[in-house]
């Protein structure tokens, strides 16, 4: 990696300056980068011209992967180090993946760490290092593209993503040295490209079906406002089972035996139904030809009538989603005005019929549904970076999923309900069961299910030194918090005592920090520069940001902290200035955290009068 | 400290009340959140963020709880200093036989010869119920005496029974779908 500007200190760019940004769609199947240029959001295109990058990573030994077509070229050939839908497997235990019976496809290495690693001859690579070797070739062509670094990205997860999905795709994200600005869910990115909140108030229902992946969310739209009421999905049901199950009725009708098929074959049954199914959307029947292994070769053909019937099953799963959803935001089918198509899977003439069905009306298709959602992403980054100041574009999103805790006997205490507007913050109240009992053991699920082996397990951590009482005596108190990505935090306190404990959920399928670093280490010893130059940067990067954005807050209301106040903060910025001026890397993270520490009572006061000020706006406007 | 202690009706600028409008609450919930959202922050110090998801998961909770006619009647109630949990009166036997016999409606959805249409049935009658419900504790929340108030409470806790059966006809009207 060729390492970029740093701008001398003191020649920072000028706060109003615009920045670049970018919106990410990672996908099973393709992945997308795009920008707001001159006032329009656009996917940028690679030097050939290609806009979508096949989400494909292929392993070689001694050189660096590749990603993309290329990759995507040896599938067949290469099948073991070639790997495809990753995103599968993001967040993921090897048991889960087992249970998507694309385990098969690869050899899982045998590692300590809870993260599946898949053996290849590159070496032994995880989910989310596979992840980022697509990222990190969006952002080489991003970069290239605007002609510079970036101040910060926007990924897009599906909605229906787990914490430790969401924090799977986070971490890839830091091993290709992108800031994540937020992640955004993919059928909020969708609703955003649309421009569903221009004169189309309402309540509006994006169905999104992936390579790999099913959402689907009810928005309600109101003066820029995006209010996600309800989301349901499937994060394992998308294209790729379409394929998988018209290849099986194609090996069927060849009367090839399963057992003799290797995974070259089975790929090359998988791309032919693959193909099949997505002619059928022009044609009304298309001829098959599959490879014998007597050298041969069977020929047949599929039209749409059976097309449907292979299909049907799997669509109506995903209108069973459609009505839950519609039931957990409490709205009838007849309030809906509209409902846009997403994903590549909805170009699937059969979907837009089911789905229009359904909903009693006829699906929006207008946007090229692979480049929506990169789109959206785009819209919203270069918002959040302050590129367009007077937007009132705001994005209220839900978690998809009932967070809880276990409780005795195997049971889950619900904390914070699915379909809860985030950020959410909630707390929950337990006590001791036993006299004298000095631990409790916090674990943490994720689920809808009441009992816990039926939920995804997410943490598990001990608040420990609670001082011994009897039974029920203790007043422990546990809240949840999770911030605009659906990102949670749980601590726990002793009321009685004060003794503390947090977490940052790092799901139990999660890479831990340490190995984060590592894998940092590893990719930085494949000739891409020195990792604590990288480091180095990174905390100067994040010193500027932090100085400007405190400079501008101080210009605006400085004038609300007392002298002494304000003398501790002048003291902790200075110091600040003079770290990030050095070259150490830790230095410059201590004086950061110093600094914002001083600038809590600060902020916490902006925020009540910027509050208290809105209120007694409107009342001004409400009596002239 | 941000000041996430203030009660939600004044965070809302709202009076005490039980009658809330749907539509000024919704319009302050968004003018809130257009201040104190993460996304208003994303360029912010560290302090700036933390303090905006609380603020943020503060306004939300408001909203959801103001909204809610069961969450609101509760928590007005808590704020007279009337919780709900400890209620020392049974609810009156009408109120019993008529949960009873709702039940009863709902177990026959299954069985019947258009479930979907019992089911439907079953779910008017209790809106219909809870919109009387609702109509009560307006009234009663209005009146500021203990008898009025525990009157209230009494007609708060007869919604929640409603709430539990709307979440069990959720759950019947899913299995029913399935196709």
């Amino acid at each position: 990696m060729a390492l970029l500007h740093i701008s001398e200190p003191g020649q920072t760019a000028a706060p109003h300056q615009r920045k670049l940004a970018v919106g990410i769609d990672l996908g099973t199947t393709n992945s997308l980068v795009a920008t707001v240029r001159s006032g329009r959001a656009e996917t940028l295109p690679d030097t050939n011209g290609e806009h979508l990058l096949a989400s494909v990573v292929r392993y070689r030994a001694g050189e660096a992967p590749l990603v993309g077509a290329e990759a995507k070229a040896a599938t067949t050939t290469d099948p073991r180090n070639t790997v495809s839908s990753v995103k599968r497997f993001m967040g993921r235990g090897l048991a889960d993946i087992c249970k998507g019976c694309s385990c098969t496809d690869y050899d899982f290495a045998d590692s300590d760490s809870s993260v599946p690693r898949i053996r290849t001859a590159g070496g032994d690579v995880s989910p989310v290092e596979i992840s980022a070797e697509i990222l990190k070739t969006l952002k080489y062509r991003a970069e290239a593209s605007l002609g510079g670094e970036f101040t910060g990205a926007v990924i897009t997860v599906p909605a229906y993503f787990d914490d430790a999905q969401r924090q799977a795709t986070k971490d890839a994200a830091q091993l290709a040295g992108i800031p994540v600005l937020r992640l955004l869910n993919e059928p909020t990115a969708a609703a955003v490209a649309y421009g569903l909140d221009h004169g189309s108030e309402g309540v509006h229902v994006v169905y999104d079906l992936g390579g790999g992946t099913f959402d689907i969310s009810i928005l309600r739209l109101n003066r820029g406002v995006f209010e996600v009421m309800a989301t349901a999905g499937n994060t394992a049901l998308g294209g790729d089972d379409f394929d998988r199950i018209i290849s099986q009725w194609l090996r069927e009708q060849a009367g090839i035996d399963p057992q003799t098929v290797d995974v070259g074959q089975r790929r090359a049954m998988v791309q032919e139904a693959c193909r099949a199914k997505e002619q059928l959307s022009e044609a009304e029947t298309v001829l098959i030809s599959l490879p014998l292994a007597d050298g041969g070769c069977w020929t047949g053909s599929l039209d749409r009538a059976q097309l449907s019937v292979l299909m049907d099953p799997l669509i109506r799963q995903t209108l069973s989603a459609c009505r839950r959803a519609l039931r957990d935001a409490d709205i009838d089918i007849s309030e809906v005005e509209d409902v846009v198509m997403v994903g590549g899977s909805t170009r699937s003439l059969r979907v837009r019929e089911l789905v229009g069905e359904f909903f009693q009306c006829q699906p929006k298709v207008n946007i090229d549904p692979d480049k929506v959602v990169a789109v959206g992403a785009a819209i919203q980054a270069d918002i959040l970076v302050g590129n367009k100041p007077d937007d009132d574009m705001l994005l209220l999103d839900v978690i998809p999923l009932s967070l809880g805790l276990e409780t005795m006997g195997g049971l889950v205490e619900k904390i914070i309900p699915r379909n809860t507007t985030i950020p959410a913050a909630r707390a929950q109240d337990f006590t001791t069961f036993k006299d004298g009992q000095t631990a409790l053991a916090v674990h943490v699920v994720q689920g809808e299910r009441e009992l816990v082996d039926d939920c995804r397990s997410l943490a598990r951590f001990v608040l420990r030194d609670i001082p011994p009482m009897v039974a029920g005596a203790a007043r422990i108190r546990v809240t949840f918090q999770v911030d605009a990505d659906g990102l949670l935090s749980v601590s726990a306190r002793e009321e009685t005592s004060g003794v503390e404990s947090t977490v940052q959920v790092k799901p139990s399928y999660g890479l831990s920090d340490d190995e984060i670093v590592d894998m940092l280490q590893d990719s930085m010893a494949h000739a891409e520069g020195d990792v604590s130059v990288r480091m180095l940067r990174e905390q100067q990067v994040e010193a500027k940001r932090i100085l400007e954005s405190l400079d501008a807050a101080l210009r605006e209301d400085g004038a609300i902290l007392s002298e002494n106040e304000r003398a501790a903060l002048d003291a902790a910025v200075v110091a600040l200035r003079e770290a990030e001026v050095g070259d150490d890397a830790r230095h410059i993270k201590t004086a950061i955290q110093a600094l914002n520490a001083a600038s809590t009572e600060f902020a916490a006061r902006r925020m009540d009068a910027s509050i208290k000020g809105a209120m007694a706006g409107r009342k001004v406007e409400e009596f002239s | 400290m941000a000041d996430l202690s203030s009660h939600f009706f004044h965070l809302f600028d709202l009076p005490v009340s039980f009658d809330v409008d749907a539509e000024t609450l919704a319009a302050r919930y968004r003018e809130l959140q257009q201040i104190a959202h993460p996304d208003k922050f994303v360029g912010g110090t560290d302090a700036e963020r933390r303090i905006s998801v609380q603020m943020a998961a503060r306004i939300n909770e408001g909203f959801r709880t103001l909204k809610d006619p069961l969450a609101r009647g509760r928590y007005l109630l808590e704020l007279k200093g009337i919780s709900l949990d400890d209620a020392d009166t049974v609810l009156d036997g009408t109120f019993l036989m008529e949960q009873i016999e709702l039940r009863e409606s709902m177990g026959d959805v299954r069985d019947s010869a258009d479930p979907h249409q019992a089911l439907q049935q079953v779910s008017q009658d209790i809106a219909a119920r809870k919109r009387q419900i609702t109509d009560n504790m307006a009234h009663l929340l209005r009146e500021d005496d203990l008898a009025s108030l525990q009157q209230a409470r009494d007609e708060t806790r007869k919604l929640q029974f409603f709430r539990r059966l709307e979440e069990e006809l959720d759950v019947l009207d899913e299995e029913l779908a399935e196709f």
